[in-house]
């Protein structure tokens, strides 16, 4: 038996029906199959296929980012894991067992083990947090001692055990997080998933936020599933990414995978967001197509992978035996990769020009020639 | 003013508060759960049942637009049925409370409805039952509204009890028809009036300052 199963039957009152571990695939918490959504047209409102063909598996343990732009079927797609949603066509696996296919009481005990957490946070405003975090349980039926305790435990985890007694109203944002995370946990789920859990608090707090979710991955061992639209949310925190566009999964893999090498424009746009493709406007103004008289030739050079970047220069200036000028330059980290481009001003003949490109080429940059500046 | 017309005030005023008192009680009894179900029982909402809905909403609206006086007369056997007579206090509380359920049952509805959408759906999310989210989630978060809309009630009643001296129910209202204006005894209608304004106030008052106090979570700092 694993850490998370102790987790998941954790429940002093509810005697959860121990789950097997999948005895197909050990290492998926969540496994979507062939799952169409569609909603039907209402009051004149056409009909919506929000979901269509989703197979993927969401491995145990992970944290796995979803992303797409709103209307992409985000929300859809979360609320199939936790049954608040049925698929139309296909089946939703969690944890061994298809939830899609419970109802009732059997769907509420199930729920219990999987957490939620929320973009308004969704707390009780005629509750404190230290009650706010004891609903779940009140729900469940633990008694009043044992509520006690684990509220105590709870707010400490999440770094709030001064706020036991304070209303939401006088709670910041991010103690309002914490307090969702919190009572999101209550039942020692085994999944969490978060709903653009930060995208209502400013860059400082969703950094703290998303450090308490790895913590809490890493401590519980907790499978943490990110909704969100925000590519610097699944860069921090996200080691498995799933990318959505109009209801269909365009890639799906490990961050570092798909960000070193995207494919689909939407998963090219989202790292735009993060290291920018354009240049910077004063040398984009520069930029001339024809060579002037003793002007350099601009190359981008495209930085893909661990450490890829960080001679490209020097050894260009050195094999070469050229003037390398470093005009802009975005590197960034995802997933332990670095990913990025750099635009080089080289002496601008054509020759000069081939004979960079070429070597670029021979050690995999992919790099291209923007023009000419004085 | 007399003593005598002094103690038929007093007595008025004790007819009137039991009248109202018990009609609020029942009503309440009737009106909140008929609130909640109008409140969540629209198409995907948490007992959904559409046509029940409908069918309740119609009667709901039908007995709030029968002027009271006739609502009255018009259920005098159904009156006789329930209090074995249609005369008197006690009689009177049958209309009363007839119409006052579907008002408060309106009212109610408002208030449950004000509660923010995201709250249910969280509450279904770990798993609670619909029962559970009216107990411990939809009455709570409502509870400023619901007091207030209580308040809104009882004064309202207060004011339909008048009507009700029609039927031989007594209270202050019949006493300011029959002396103050029967007989020609203004000071009695001053006196009738003065003590259903100190009433009316007192009532308001109270409903303000507990939803006041349950509100203070909302926004205190």
């Amino acid at each position: 038996m694993n850490a998370h199963q102790s987790l998941a039957i954790g429940n002093p009152i509810e005697t959860l029906e121990a789950i097997s571990p999948a005895a197909t695939e050990p290492d998926a918490m969540v496994r979507f199959e062939s799952i169409s959504k569609t909603y039907p047209a209402y009051r004149g409102k056409p009909g919506v296929n929000a979901l269509q063909n989703i197979d993927f598996a969401i491995p145990r343990g992970s944290i796995t980012g979803v992303i797409g732009r709103s209307g992409a079927g985000k929300s859809s797609l979360v609320r199939l894991i936790n049954g608040l949603e049925k698929p139309t066509t296909g089946r939703a696996i969690v944890d061994g067992r298809d939830i899609s296919a419970l109802a009732g009481r059997e769907l509420r005990l199930a729920q219990r083990s999987i957490g939620m957490i929320f973009q308004h946070f969704n707390l009780l405003s005629s509750r404190t947090a230290a009650d706010n975090i004891a609903l779940p349980l009140e729900i469940a039926g633990w008694s009043k001692a044992d509520i006690r305790v684990r509220v105590a435990e709870l707010l400490a985890l999440v770094g709030i055990a001064d706020k036991h007694d304070r209303y939401p109203s006088e709670l910041s944002g991010g103690q309002k997080q914490r307090v969702g995370i919190a009572r999101a946990l209550a039942t020692r789920p085994s999944v969490l998933l978060s709903d653009e859990a930060t995208s209502a608090l400013d860059p400082q707090t969703t950094r703290a936020i998303l450090d308490l979710l790895a913590n809490i991955n890493r401590e519980l061992g907790v499978t943490i599933v990110l909704i969100t639209h925000e590519m610097s949310v699944v860069r921090q925190l996200a080691k498995e990414v799933v990318v959505l566009d109009a209801g269909h999964v365009v890639e799906s893999g490990h961050v570092a995978d798909i960000f070193t090498h995207p494919k689909h424009p939407i998963t090219q746009s989202f790292l735009a967001e993060v290291v920018g493709d354009s240049l910077p406007v004063s040398l984009a103004s520069r930029i001339v197509a024809e060579p002037p008289a003793g002007g350099q030739a601009v190359i981008r050079v495209q930085v893909r992978g661990a450490g890829a970047g960080d001679t490209v220069v020097a050894r260009l200036a050195r094999e070469l035996g050229l003037d390398v000028a470093l005009l802009s330059a975005r590197i960034d980290e995802i997933g332990g990769q670095h990913v990025g481009s750099l635009v080089l001003g080289v002496p601008g003949s054509e020759d000069v020009q081939a004979r960079v490109l070429a070597w670029l080429s021979q050690y995999q940059f992919s790099a291209e020639h923007l023009g000419y500046v004085a | 003013m007399s003593p005598e017309l002094i103690n038929l005030i007093i007595q008025a005023t004790g007819e009137s508060l039991y009248m109202v008192g018990i009609a609020a009680l029942l009503g309440t009894a009737f009106g909140l759960p008929l609130g909640v179900f109008l409140a969540t029982s629209r198409k995907g909402e948490l007992f959904a049942a559409p046509i029940v809905n409908r069918v309740l909403g119609a009667v709901v609206n039908a007995t709030r637009s029968t002027p009271f006086i006739i609502l009255v007369v018009a259920i005098i056997p159904f009156t006789r049925l329930i209090a074995g007579t249609s005369i008197g206090s006690t009689a009177a509380i049958v209309p009363l409370t007839i119409a006052s359920a579907p008002f408060i049952a309106r009212l109610v509805e408002a208030a449950i409805r004000e509660v923010d959408g995201g709250l249910i759906e969280t509450a279904s999310s770990f798993g609670a039952s619909p029962i559970q989210i009216v107990l411990k989630v939809l009455i709570p978060e409502a509870l400023p509204g619901l007091l207030l809309a209580l308040t809104l009630a009882v004064v309202s009643l207060l004011g339909y009890s008048a009507m009700v001296g029609a039927v031989g129910g007594g209270g202050l209202g019949d006493l300011g028809i029959r002396y103050g204006y029967q007989r020609f005894m203004p000071e009695m209608m001053l006196a009738v009036v003065v003590v259903l304004i100190a009433l009316v106030q007192l009532v308001q008052s109270a409903g303000d300052y507990l939803a006041r106090r349950v509100n203070r979570r909302l926004r205190h700092r």
